[in-house]
């Protein structure tokens, strides 16, 4: 009974012992020991400054999304990969805007929606275009759920719409580029030899962010209708639900009326697909985890070379310190105790590996962040990373230091004693 | 009986040949006798030292130590009878350099376990002054004399009480003006009531003992009594008090 209260006492002694040697054994071989550590440096330095990267770029996208909106929800036309409908030719998958009446009364989620087309054509005024401008057909509700202001003009109204009148909104690179004056509502530009008259400019899109670059800063956006009667175009939808909490309710409504008003019957899978916002997120967690996977094994082999290097040296501790093994044992050193004794010190080396790697990480980190451009001034090292360093370092103490410390606990006290 | 080893032997294979340096050893020490073991070079003293002193395993016959069979001990019980049994005095001291005087006698407590630090240093305090270093606890290794490295390391062969002090040739890396020293501190702990078994070779270190053992080629050839030394009972009660 007194036995199985005191061992662990005892343990707990030998530990905070050999954790004190340890230390000293470190201390008084400093030169040494931060050599021997060099490859879990470079391991936990590398780790942990690639989650923080990815921590950083992650952050900026959310940030980035919160100013995209994320009720936003896109409708785009989609060929089921099994299936009739595979072999359905592209006039019965595209959508066209009938299949839309309605939408809002049946979909009670759906705050508004506008039809959409979008193609690249040259633009001219005069002597000056624009090569592969991007021309949007919008409806006038379009203006309700992208959040940029007319600077200059007025936004489309319902009779541009009714009335599929050539006219348009440009952005101001549109303007710029065209050599339009600051004030060119008016003036007509000429798109697919049709002429339009500008009724207003629009601001860009978010510029600087993750998504923002993705498309070009040169829109020009025409009524859907006039879109729709000149080029009888490839159409989708974009929605906004009344919350973003409503979102999985917004999709289940569309899917509901859309596969109503394209007439899917009860087997047949769906010729449209809805993508939100956090289906992109999704899509960057899967990038980010594979980033993480590259990088974890690139920092699975350092942590390997490290820990070989660790072997290495503890086995020249062994060797060293084989007269010291030799006294401790004949004054009553356990084979266990002096197992822990090298263990403890491979490792807390490890462990001083870790701390000179997160330290080298924190300062590649904030060397990350300075980089312009390239969106990761959010870069930061989480503290969960922090913990999982330490405990792959730690880990490889154990596992690289096992086999110096058997050695030392097997040694036999008299040859230990003998040895030079 | 304290130590009572009944036909033992120690056989060293080197390469195909066998070395017998223990060639059937019976002998049976008393509790607070005081025996030196004399020998040429290669006798076998110390194979028989570390046998005693549960350092290494004798290859045959058996070892009772305070009526306890040690044979049959796994190498930890056999730690756990170093520590708490037997202190061990070695020839050339064998004090860990990086630690000062009382960390070194502070070693087997660590090893022991079950006392507090507080409790480990005021032991090892009381074992230095005991062998006279009350003003070195803080001096290294390297910063003592050999005489003084020698207390040290009787100190800490001391620190746990053992029932018997084994000692294989304490005086050997001294002088014999330090070496007389050592003899007369060996000579108070045994007055005192320690059980001592040492190795000499030397015939005035031998004269301090009360018993003396000859070896040859891996036997006892003589055990002699020189004079009963012995502690009577009244002895005792003076020294208690
Ligand atoms: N580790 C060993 N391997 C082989 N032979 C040994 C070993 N240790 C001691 N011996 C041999 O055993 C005999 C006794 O040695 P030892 O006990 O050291 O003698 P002493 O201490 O009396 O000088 C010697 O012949 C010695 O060569
Ligand atoms: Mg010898």
């Amino acid at each position: 009974m007194l036995r199985v209260l005191t061992a662990p006492l005892l343990f707990v002694a030998l530990l905070v012992q050999s954790i004190r040697l340890a230390l000293g054994q470190i201390w008084a071989n400093k030169m040494r020991s931060t050599l021997t550590t060099v490859g879990i440096v470079i391991g936990v330095a590398s780790v942990t400054s690639v989650i923080a990267a990815l921590t950083g770029l992650r952050a900026k996208v959310l940030k980035d999304f919160e100013t995209l909106g994320t009720n936003k929800i896109f409708i785009v036309p989609h060929w089921p990969r099994e299936g009739k409908f595979r072999h359905f030719n592209w006039r019965q998958i595209r959508f066209r805007p009938k299949q839309f009446e309605g939408l809002l009364e049946r979909c009670p989620s759906i705050e508004d929606y506008t039809l959409m087309t979008d193609r690249g054509q040259t633009v001219y005024h005069g002597v000056h275009s624009i090569d592969g401008a991007r021309v949007n057909g919008i409806n006038p509700s379009w203006h309700r759920i992208e959040n940029r202001s007319v600077v200059a003009g007025r936004p489309f109204t319902l009779m541009d719409e009714e009335n599929g009148w050539q006219v348009c909104l440009i952005t101001p690179d549109v303007r710029d580029e065209l050599r339009l004056d600051r004030d060119c509502i008016g003036r007509r530009i000429v798109i697919d030899r049709r002429s339009f008259q500008i009724v207003g400019v629009v601001e860009g899109r978010v510029k600087g962010g993750m998504f923002g670059d993705m498309g070009s800063s040169k829109e020009v956006f025409i009524p859907f209708e006039t879109a729709w009667r000149l080029w009888d175009p490839w159409i989708y939808a974009m929605a906004s639900c009344r919350k973003p909490e409503l979102s999985k309710e917004a999709q289940a409504e569309l899917r509901f009326f859309l596969r109503q008003s394209r007439r899917l019957g009860p087997g047949d899978p769906d010729t449209f697909r809805l993508e939100v916002i956090e289906e992109y997120l999704k899509t960057f967690n899967k990038m980010a985890m594979a980033i993480t996977a590259v990088a974890g094994g690139v920092v699975g082999i350092s942590l390997l070379v490290g820990g070989v290097g660790i072997m290495n040296i503890m086995l020249v501790s062994v060797s060293e310190r084989t007269r010291e093994i030799g006294l401790r044992k004949a004054v009553g050193a356990k084979p266990s105790a002096i197992l822990l004794q090298f263990l403890v010190e491979s490792v807390v080396l490890c462990l001083f590996g870790g701390l000179l790697g997160t330290l080298a990480g924190q300062g590649m980190t904030s060397l990350i962040a300075k980089i312009p451009n390239a969106s990761l001034d959010m870069a930061y090292i989480p503290l969960w990373a922090i913990g999982l360093s330490f405990g792959f370092a730690g880990s490889v103490g154990v596992f690289f230091g096992m086999f110096p410390a058997i050695k030392a606990a097997r040694l036999d006290p008299i040859e230990a004693l003998r040895h030079e | 009986m304290l130590i009572c080893l009944k036909n033992v032997t120690r056989v060293y294979k080197v390469g195909v040949e066998r070395i017998h340096a223990l060639a059937g050893i019976n002998l049976e020490v008393e509790p607070n006798e005081y025996v030196a073991v004399m020998g040429a070079s290669g006798s076998g003293k110390s194979t028989l030292m570390n046998i005693l002193g549960c350092l290494d395993r004798c290859s045959g016959g058996t070892y009772e130590l305070n009526g306890r069979d040690t044979t049959r001990l796994s190498s930890g019980g056999l730690a756990h009878v170093r520590n708490t049994q037997i202190g061990f005095v070695f020839q050339s001291f064998e004090l860990l350099p990086r630690l000062n005087a009382l960390k070194n006698v502070e070693l087997p407590l660590i090893y022991a376990g079950g006392t507090t630090w507080l409790a480990r240093r005021t032991r090892a305090k009381e074992k230095l002054e005991r062998v006279g270093l009350a003003g070195r606890i803080r001096h290294r290794p390297n910063q003592l004399s050999g005489g003084e490295k020698q207390r040290v390391a009787i100190a800490r062969a001391l620190s746990n009480n053992p029932s018997i002090l084994l000692a294989d040739e304490p005086t050997g890396n001294l002088d014999s003006h330090t070496s007389r020293d050592i003899m007369m501190l060996f000579d108070e702990l045994h007055r005192q009531g320690q059980t001592i078994v040492m190795v000499t070779h030397e015939e005035d270190v031998a004269r301090h003992a009360e018993r003396i053992l000859h070896m040859r080629d891996g036997k006892i050839i003589s055990d002699e009594h020189t004079g009963d030394r012995r502690l009577t009972p009244e002895d005792m009660e003076v020294d208690d008090a």
